[in-house]
């Protein structure tokens, strides 16, 4: 670099561009939070919502699938999952019911978490709610 | 080593080592998995395996980075280190709890950690690469405070560098955004958002703050150049990292609910991402070039001007190919996303951890500056070893990627992710050899300590 360009005028380029940027991020982050209940439809999140999340979280479902896209990419996404099986949440209940305790012969098996009535009806609640927000129409099919 | 209280970071860097080596064995177990869907089922089902894979990694970076701490600090603020005693007891405190939340994950079902964990009272479980339970965090968080501490109190009494200060930023930032893992909101899209405070703004910000630290300091020390030229680099160098990697986590805002003006800011400001590790490579081989002095530790120069490179290749071409908002309209969430954090993290985080490990290893076992020759041919073998392997995951994932991407999201009849996943194994197949060559490199990296011989003589 030219000797023009002094080491202060380049920290000060750091801690200028940091800082501004800083807050021209927290900013943005205002804006966001502030237009945000419009899209992530808040007003739905009811009890069993906010529990089907919880039993979501407690099994380490992101430990296998994608949910929006973000997670691991063992196993099918699940931000869609509600519409894949036909807007029906029966279909999600059922399947993750029926997983056998040993998995199956040679194949990716999702295991058996033994879940209650309550945590399932919960988990497939919170898929649904999951699978309304607006995520400006991802996935680009329902394939996930 | 110019002083004692240095020795406190061979710990450091030898508890870093052994969880590389768990880290890359669990890497094996899943890479077989996605191909032999039950092996190890149901004892260790792929998530289990996953979370202590993530988390290996994360955590001996961490003794990577603390351990190079406890190295460059008393030498740049030329003053032995606030407290040896501290930086044990807390060395000790954080290999201990570390272990116990691998054994954790290892022996009962997750939901059971959680339970015996409390995390009912305060949910902060069950998120990518936070699944630590949430005592394990508020031990994270006092462990740093007291590692903090004791850093910033030496640089406060001693000489205060251009290399110190940087650290400490990226030191700070690293424990101040880690605080928003204890936000987890009801709302999913509110979790998200600020998830990506963690993830994001470690890896593509404060960290980066770290990485060029010690990078930074490694040249100094390797090529004999003017201090002042090195840290005016560096300064650029940071100052790029945070001014295109702070809105750059736009790029994680395109797809979760968050609103649409975010693919502009995103794909704008993360395209630019690359820049900064772009400078990163010329400032390496400019400072060499201008070299006043050959030093006898080959090896840690070859990690040194390996990291620039591999996390240009890694963080910034990876990264920039699906960073543009209608790109990752179909990637988001493939194994292209996959592929480039592998490549990314090696390139950036690891092998910059390895290059400070490599230079002060012989200096921590009182060598004069260097191995032998015999044991620095090992040490060099490991570095292409894991490289090449490297390189070759990375390509591998991302040819699965991109069938993926055609058969699940762009052909006319899209399949099923489990039917795509079946016709794409080949490529699963080829990473897994890899990984293997890749845990061969490692193994030799580790016997490179124990080849003795005659050691160099300082230049």
């Amino acid at each position: 670099m030219s000797g023009k360009f002094t080491k202060s005028m380049a920290r000060n380029t750091f801690y200028g561009g940091t800082v501004f940027f800083l807050l021209f991020f927290i900013a943005l982050t205002f804006d966001t939070t502030a237009g945000l209940p419009k899209r992530d439809h808040r007003v739905n999140i009811t009890e069993k919502v906010a529990f089907g999340k919880l039993v979501w979280e407690k099994n380490d479902c992101i430990g296998c699938h994608t949910l929006l896209g973000e997670g691991a990419y063992f196993a099918p996404e699940l931000g869609n999952v509600y519409k894949r099986f036909g807007n029906n949440k029966q279909a999600i209940i059922a399947f993750i019911k029926s997983r056998p305790v040993n998995g199956i012969k040679g194949r990716r098996s999702m295991p058996q978490f033994n879940l209650s009535d309550k945590e399932l009806d919960a988990l497939a609640e919170f898929l649904k709610w999951s699978s309304e927000v607006n995520t400006a129409n991802w996935p680009p099919n329902i394939q996930g | 080593m110019q002083y004692q209280s240095q020795a406190v970071s061979k710990l450091y860097f030898m508890a870093a080592i052994g969880l590389f080596v768990g880290q890359i064995l669990f890497g094996i177990i899943m890479g077989l998995q996605y191909v032999v869907g039950d092996f190890l089922f149901p004892e260790i089902p792929f998530n289990v395996a996953r979370m202590v894979h993530t988390n290996l990694l994360i955590v001996w970076l961490l003794f990577g980075f603390m351990g190079a701490a406890y190295f460059m600090v008393p030498e740049e603020a030329e003053t032995e280190l606030y407290s040896t005693k501290l930086a044990k007891v807390l060395f000790w405190i954080f290999l201990v709890a570390g272990a116990l939340t691998i054994v954790g994950y290892l022996a009962v079902p997750y939901a059971t950690l959680a339970k015996i964990t409390g995390n009912d009272w305060l949910p902060t479980m069950g998120r990518e690469f936070l699944e630590q339970p949430t005592i394990t965090k508020i031990g994270i968080v006092i462990v740093a405070l007291g590692f903090l501490f004791n850093i910033s109190m030496t640089v406060l009494k001693g000489r205060k560098t251009a290399i110190t200060m940087v650290l400490l930023l990226g030191l700070w930032g690293l424990a101040v955004f880690f605080l928003f893992s204890f936000y987890n909101p009801d709302n999913l899209v509110l979790d998200k958002y600020f998830w990506w405070w963690v993830v994001h703004l470690w890896v593509e910000g404060v960290w980066e703050l770290i990485l060029g630290a010690i990078l930074a300091f490694v040249l100094i020390k390797m090529t004999g150049v003017d201090r002042e030229i090195i840290e005016k680099w560096l300064y650029v160098i940071i100052a790029m990292s945070l001014i295109t990697g702070i809105i750059g986590t736009g790029h994680h805002y395109y797809w979760i609910g968050t609103p649409e003006y975010w693919q502009w800011w995103g794909s704008i400001f993360s395209a630019l991402e690359p820049i900064p590790f772009f400078m990163m490579v010329i400032f390496a081989f400019n400072m060499v070039n201008k070299r006043r002095r050959e030093h006898p530790n080959k090896a840690a120069m070859l990690w040194a001007m390996g990291t620039p490179v591999m996390a240009f290749l890694g963080a910034g071409v990876w990264g920039f190919m699906h960073t543009l908002a209608p790109v990752n309209y179909y990637t988001h969430g493939t194994q292209i996303t996959a592929a480039h954090g592998h490549m990314a993290f090696y390139g950036a985080y690891v092998m910059v951890v390895l290059a400070i490990i490599s230079y002060a290893m012989p200096l921590l076992r009182g060598r004069a500056a260097a191995n032998s020759d015999k044991s620095q041919i090992v040490e060099m073998w490991s570095f292409w070893l894991m490289t090449v392997s490297m390189v070759f995951i990375t390509l591998f994932l991302t040819g699965a990627g991109i069938l993926q991407v055609w058969l699940q999201r762009m052909s006319d009849n899209p399949l099923p992710f489990m039917v795509v996943q079946d016709k794409i194994s080949v490529f699963y197949w080829m990473r897994e050899v890899a990984g293997v060559v890749f845990l061969i490199g490692l193994i030799l990296y580790i016997i490179s300590f124990f080849v003795g011989g005659k050691e160099e003589a300082r230049a």
